[in-house]
């Protein structure tokens, strides 16, 4: 039963690590860009929902639906300045600069809102326990695991019919493709990428409220070392695959917590990137990556 | 192919750059500023400078040492005699920073320091002040690595002019298994400890030795570090299935108001035995301070005392910052007038350089007897570790309780 409860925790931190590994994957998919600013994006959403309903009293949903406006604004301001004036740059001058965006929010957020550390309001927390009983209170799911995941599979079905079945969905698998043929064809190359940046920001929102729902303290830190967990998981499951950052997440989760359980609570982390390691090695795309073969 | 396999190497490598910089994420905020106090025409006016967080994750210790400070300042300044001038900086609890605010008091003459409020922070503050040969008594920072000088050697050698308010990090670890053994509240110990901070690895240490010592039986035994603060159903499933009655927490509020929660969720409800570092988890932002309900910390200050000067301190801070003042306002307040009584007693003139100040401080800490708000008849022996005695407290209704 230990065993169970300790999968049922692994799960409920992976859905977390899934979630923001699905913003991850999609804008790495389509623009081929590591956006390393996704974990600070997240921790924006996160205060803009913690003060719409702790400060300005906003019903929960309001409080998400501001939250994820905001975000899906924020991410088309920070395309627009910093990423898209290097479009013909060298991936690597991206990278840089999508980590001085990353330092910028943080930066920014301690300014605006200080580093006192914040309790996020449990909205999510239903009933005496929060979750679902099994075997007479032995097992317990929680209901924010339970909303992560169904959160996460909704967004993935969603992304997965964006991207196979709409104009926009097509261009953006064009663009990552290849971005010149694209523009031959006459998509708008630009307009492309400032919407996918555009949903990514806004999936990060959603992923910010479900992460300081299932972990409730707030600092402008808080989204960092869960961003760069969630890109492992990206690229465990294989980035660039939707699927694969789903399954990434949850397995990393997983691995996570039984390695505390059963190994070490002091040797987890080392645990979990040397199995990152182990997984590429055997299969340098990920687990769900298609290998790329590009001609030269 | 090849591309790919570069982006990757690329991405991986900068991941493992962002996870080393995640430790230094603590990031710049509006500066503290100085606080000076004006001195009184022709009365003797030493200048005292100190370094703490007043921004960033750990500001509630800074801005309470801060204040008390200047609490005890203003009333030393009305009075006759030594008066004393306040410069308080911000170190957000980083140790760089720390040593630049230290330059900065330097600069501005400072002739006897307050050091740091953070151990981190003052573990780098004690070195230049030990260089530098000015006389320095921290209020809070609580690591055995703030006074030692070397660690390594045998015996341990210490700086000479490093001293303590507070209970060294081992001294609390040993304090509060002795205190629950004492009280009988546990005969099954869970501890739940950092594993990448000296504050909470000193304080683990001497906790189970003493515990060893005593026949507590340390059940489970269980870490986190930084970046793995979020989850911790593994420590409290190990803690309950291993029957502990008690769980010890030496380490911050932050990652303590976490676990409070998670185990509530997990229907868990041992008695909880935080140290100094809990104090301050009342004033959360949105903390339910229900979870926080009977939970012991060990302190050498209580607010609710029926002592006079506490009473008039507790009053007079409550009345000027709206808070009732913690353990380390307390510890504050009772260095500014522990230097005022060394002061007076060595006749310090203002005229005297740091140096001369600080042999004449050397001579007076490590023989004088100070009665404070944290204690009465405290002495310091030649390590600069203090002695005196912890109360226990206990959180009911939302406040901090006296147990003795």
């Amino acid at each position: 039963m230990n065993f169970l409860n300790f999968l049922i925790s692994g799960v409920s931190l992976g859905s977390v690590y899934a979630i923001i590994a699905l913003g991850y994957t999609m804008v790495y998919g389509i623009a081929k860009m590591l956006n390393f600013a996704h974990g600070d994006v997240i921790m924006v959403g996160a205060y803009v929902c913690f003060f719409a309903i702790s400060r300005f009293s906003l019903p929960p949903l309001l409080g998400v639906l501001l939250a994820v406006l905001l975000c899906t604004v924020l991410g088309i301001v920070i395309e627009k300045l910093a990423y898209k004036p290097l479009r013909a740059a060298p991936s690597l001058a991206v990278l840089i600069t999508a980590i001085g965006v990353s330092y910028f929010l943080q930066n920014a957020a301690q300014l605006l809102w200080t580093s006192n550390p914040k309790v996020f309001p449990s909205f999510l927390h239903f009933g005496e326990t929060g979750g679902v009983e099994l075997f007479g209170g032995q097992l317990r799911i929680s209901y924010i695991t339970i909303v992560t995941i169904a959160v996460c599979v909704v967004i993935m079905l969603a992304l997965t019919a964006f991207t196979g079945n709409t104009k926009m969905g097509k261009a953006m698998r064009a663009c990552s493709e290849d971005k010149g043929a694209a523009q031959l064809m006459g998509i708008n190359v630009n307009t492309t990428i400032s919407v996918t940046f555009a949903i990514g920001s806004g999936l990060a929102a959603i992923a910010g409220v479900l992460l300081c729902s299932a972990y409730p303290t707030l600092v402008p830190t808080t989204g960092s070392m869960p961003g760069i967990k969630a890109f492992t998981a990206a690229v465990f499951g294989g980035i660039g695959s939707i699927p694969g950052a789903f399954l990434g997440g949850l397995l990393l989760g997983v691995i996570e917590i039984l390695a505390k359980a059963y190994i070490s609570t002091q040797l987890s982390d080392a645990i979990v990137f040397a199995v990152l390691i182990i997984v590429l090695l055997i299969k340098p795309s990920g687990l769900l990556g298609k290998p790329i073969n590009e001609k030269v | 192919m090849k591309k790919f396999h570069k982006t990757l190497a690329l991405a991986l490598s900068l991941a493992l750059c962002a996870l080393l910089l995640a430790a230094c994420g603590e990031t710049p905020a509006p500066q503290g500023g100085a606080q000076d106090s004006t001195p009184a025409d022709g009365a003797v006016v030493i200048k005292i400078g100190g370094t703490g967080p007043l921004t960033g994750g750990a500001a509630i210790y800074g801005n309470a040492v801060k204040n008390a400070a200047e609490i005890a300042v203003e009333e030393i300044n009305a009075m006759d005699g030594i008066h004393f001038e306040l410069k308080f900086e911000d170190d957000q609890h980083d140790a760089e920073k720390a040593v630049n605010a230290y330059n900065t008091l330097k600069d501005w003459g400072m002739q006897i320091s307050l050091g740091s409020v953070t151990s981190k922070p003052c573990e780098a503050t004690s070195a230049e002040t030990y260089a530098d040969r000015i006389f320095a008594l921290t209020p809070s920072a609580s690591s055995t690595a703030v006074i030692e000088l070397d660690a390594t050697a045998d015996p341990v050698t210490y700086k000479d002019n490093q001293f303590q308010m507070c209970f060294t990090d081992p001294n609390q670890g040993s304090a509060s298994a002795q205190y629950i053994y004492d009280k009988g509240l546990a005969s099954k110990v869970a501890v739940i400890w950092k594993n990448d901070d000296v504050y909470s690895m000193g304080i683990y240490n001497t906790f189970v030795a003493r515990a060893a010592e005593l026949g507590l039986e340390v059940v489970s035994d269980t870490t986190f570090a930084d970046g793995n603060d979020t989850d911790f159903s593994v420590q409290i499933a190990d803690a309950q299935s291993k029957g502990a009655e008690l769980v010890f927490l030496p380490m911050y509020y932050q990652p303590a108001s976490l676990i409070f929660n998670q185990a509530k969720a997990a229907g868990y409800a041992p008695a909880w035995f935080g140290v100094d570092g809990m104090d301050g988890i009342l004033t959360l932002d949105g903390f339910d301070t229900a979870l926080a309900e009977g939970v012991y910390l060990l302190t050498p200050f209580n607010a609710d005392s029926t002592d006079a000067r506490t009473v008039a301190f507790v009053d007079k801070y409550q009345e000027r910052f709206g808070d009732i003042p913690n353990q380390f306002a307390a510890d504050a307040y009772d260095c500014v007038y522990a230097y005022y009584q060394a002061c007076t007693a060595a006749g310090i003139t203002a005229d005297m350089s740091a140096e001369a100040v600080c042999e004449a401080m050397i001579a007076q800490f490590t023989t004088m007897s100070y009665d404070g708000l944290t204690g009465d008849g405290m002495t310091w022996d030649a390590t600069g570790a203090v002695t005196k005695s912890p109360k226990g407290m206990v959180i009911q209704n939302g406040a901090y309780v006296g147990l003795d």
